[in-house]
């Protein structure tokens, strides 16, 4: 499904990813950890298409597709949703409006039919009981004063509207206490398939006991430098990062 | 003679035509002379004018004007000007109150709505106590000019303790075959503890030349009354080919009794050069005045709004919120004062003016000036001017929304603060379908 070969990714003129070399199969779970600064978020940005990122390098290839000739919107489109870390707030359009909106364009470049309005609804009742997210946060304006928690789960609630191929989880568990976590993490194991592919970027290895990945691979310094099956999670929390660094050094 | 009159000046123009109509001309000729001296000494304001630096009036005036409008709209032009279904519509037509066209079967009993002629003829006390009281001829040029040349317009009267529920719309139409220039004013009298909403509306229908309308309205709010005033300036809205026609300045003087609730919304989406001046006095205690703005820019067009808000008395609450969209070359200017005066302790003053400029080669012009001379009185100001929030738009666009819907939905989001304080829902959505359409 995505195939990224080589990449090389800056920002104003500073080198951040130095030659990710990564291979995902529908059906899969892999996780991306990570000390601080070793480029999770910019390699989450540059897969969702924010332009202030440059490509200097290598490439990504998501079903056949040349990902970087892309728009953002037009990635979307094609299946890729980004939780993102920092949900922005959005006074004055409402989160319904938004999904209309959303799930009309993409209809649209799919070729598909508008949704009817009564089909939109029963997908939106549908959709918030599968990840619990209460029917008055639905009506309010995109995660305008929402708790840190309720905009995660508002991130997990758009990526069950949107039917992702591919869900880039960034650091979704950070600032979510354990129950919040629990519901998140259940939201993202029910929307789960052998069609569709996730990636978990954490820093952390606790949303691993309840998004149990395939592979897990850990970026130090803008490449991956470890791969390994789901234990390799526990022994970096349980040695940290440091071990990674030694190995490097 | 003919020649002299050609090549003199505009204001040379506009005194000919005084002396030479007075019969056309409507109210006490004293009044009308003292205005059209105070006019004389005022000028035409230019660019070094402190209040009208932003506001090129002398271009607006460029051009030969003909003053003898008569030029007159069908019925099938008017017709659709009267967008709200159930209203009390009044039709003023280049300045002249047509009652032939207008709605007003069925007024409620206490309810008063005359042309000013009628009103001035049938001896009306309250008409002989408010008219020409409140906006003050030696503080504006253009007062002067409307209190000296107006022909007509609308006076209402709601008496003491009456309720209208449906909205008064007055609707102003301008029409002319040569460039002109138009002076409809409007005499609004709220009486103790009555209610009503008044929407009034500007449009320019079917010209083929510059139709500038000087336009002034005095609304007097009772004791204990509670008011809704809404302006939609929508100039060119019925000349999408010629959207350099229409002109308006158009002043609001409101002055506010005891108690008394006034809000004032001004929507500014059309007209190649809008000038509002707002001014509200709160005149007694325990007054509450909200005023809202919006306008929404492109091409050429210039919109400047001056407000004015005088906080005389004590335990008054005031709160102003303009908000506006510049696109394209256009200019807009939002200049807003509040005077707290030695009186007025407790006063609770806010004003907030924010702005999205889309363009490089927009301009924006924003001054917020508070006097205040009590010493425990809660004011605040704040403006803010940026363009549309990147991050926001990736965030719309990471969910496949394109480029041009996410700046449409956040356009709708910034306007809605303001089309939200919009109490009728007609009229609400009235403005939401005006405002989808600039947007597109």
């Amino acid at each position: 499904m995505l195939s990224i070969k080589n990449l090389h990714a800056s920002i104003d003129g500073k080198e951040i990813l130095r030659g990710i070399n990564l291979e995902i199969k529908a059906g899969e779970v892999h996780a991306i950890m990570g000390p601080n600064g070793s480029g999770k978020s910019t390699l989450s940005a540059v897969l969702a298409g924010r332009s202030e990122y440059e490509v200097t390098e290598g490439e990504i290839i998501y079903n056949g597709i040349n990902l970087l000739e892309l728009e953002a919107e037009d990635r979307a489109r094609e299946g890729i949703f980004l939780a993102f870390q920092y949900p922005i707030e959005i006074p004055g359009v409402s989160n319904i409006n938004f999904l209309k909106t959303a799930i009309g364009e993409i209809r649209a470049y799919k070729g598909l039919e508008p949704l009817a309005a009564k089909e939109f609804l029963t997908l939106l009742k549908e959709k918030q009981k599968l990840v619990e997210i209460d029917k008055a946060l639905i009506s309010r304006s995109i995660n305008e004063g929402f708790s840190g928690g309720e905009k995660k789960r508002n991130e997990i609630f758009q990526m069950a509207m949107l039917e992702p191929k591919l869900s880039i989880l960034d650091e979704t568990d950070s600032g979510l206490d354990i129950d919040a976590l629990r519901i998140v993490a259940n939201g993202v194991n029910k929307l789960k398939s052998k069609y569709n592919a996730t990636i978990v970027i954490t820093h952390y290895q606790r949303l691993l006991d309840y998004i149990i990945p395939d592979v897990v691979h850990v970026l130090y310094n803008g490449k991956i430098v470890k791969t390994g099956p789901k234990e390799l999670a526990l022994e970096l929390e349980e040695k940290g990062y440091d071990f990674i660094k030694e190995v490097e050094a | 003679m003919e020649t002299a009159i050609k090549n003199s000046t505009i204001k040379d123009k506009l005194i000919f035509e005084f002396e030479t109509s007075k019969l056309f001309f409507f109210g006490d000729t004293q009044l009308r002379n003292q205005a059209m001296e105070s006019f004389y000494k005022q000028g035409i304001p230019d660019r070094k004018h402190e209040e009208y630096k932003y506001t090129p009036i002398v271009l607006m005036l460029k051009g030969e004007f003909d003053f003898s409008t008569n030029k007159n709209c069908s019925d099938e032009q008017i017709e659709p000007l009267k967008f709200l279904k159930e209203a009390y519509n009044v039709i003023v037509e280049n300045g002249i109150f047509v009652e032939g066209l207008s709605n007003l079967e069925n007024l409620p009993k206490g309810v008063t709505i005359f042309s000013l002629v009628n009103a001035a003829t049938s001896n009306s006390a309250v008409f002989e106590k408010h008219y020409a009281q409140y906006a003050d001829i030696k503080t504006d040029p253009f007062i002067a000019l409307n209190t000296a040349m107006t022909k007509d317009g609308v006076f209402i009267h709601i008496a003491k303790n009456v309720i209208i529920e449906k909205p008064i719309h007055i609707i102003h139409v301008a029409t002319a075959i040569e460039n002109t220039i138009i002076h409809p004013r409007n005499l609004i009298v709220i009486d103790e503890n009555a209610q009503a909403k008044i929407v009034e509306s500007y449009q320019t229908v079917d010209s083929k030349a510059k139709t500038i309308s000087n336009a002034l309205t005095e609304i007097v709010v009772g004791n204990h009354a509670i008011v809704e005033h809404y302006k939609i300036q929508d100039e060119n809205a019925c000349l999408p080919e010629r959207k350099e026609l229409g002109y308006l300045l158009n002043t609001t003087q409101v002055i506010q009794k005891k108690q008394s609730v006034f809000s004032t919304h001004t929507f500014t989406l059309n007209g190649a050069l809008v000038r509002n001046n707002l001014t509200i006095v709160l005149d007694d205690e325990h007054i509450e005045s909200h005023l809202n703005g919006l306008y929404i820019t492109s091409g050429n067009q210039v919109v400047d709004n001056h407000t004015v808000v005088d906080h005389r008395r004590p335990n008054c609450n005031s709160n102003e919120l303009y908000k506006g969209i510049i696109d394209g070359k256009s200019t807009a200017t939002f200049n807003g004062k509040i005077f707290v005066r030695k009186d007025a302790q407790k006063t609770n003053a806010f004003q907030s003016n924010k702005n999205i400029l889309l363009s490089e080669d927009g301009t924006i012009n924003t001054k917020p000036q508070l006097e205040i001379y009590a010493d425990d009185v809660k004011c605040s100001h704040g403006t803010s001017t940026g363009k549309l929030d990147q991050e926001k738009i990736f965030y719309l666009q990471a969910r496949g929304i394109g480029l041009t819907n996410a700046k449409k939905l956040l356009m709708h989001a910034f306007a809605s603060e303001v089309v939200n304080t919009v109490k009728i829902e007609a009229l609400r959505e009235y403005i939401e379908g005006k405002i989808a359409k600039t947007f597109e």
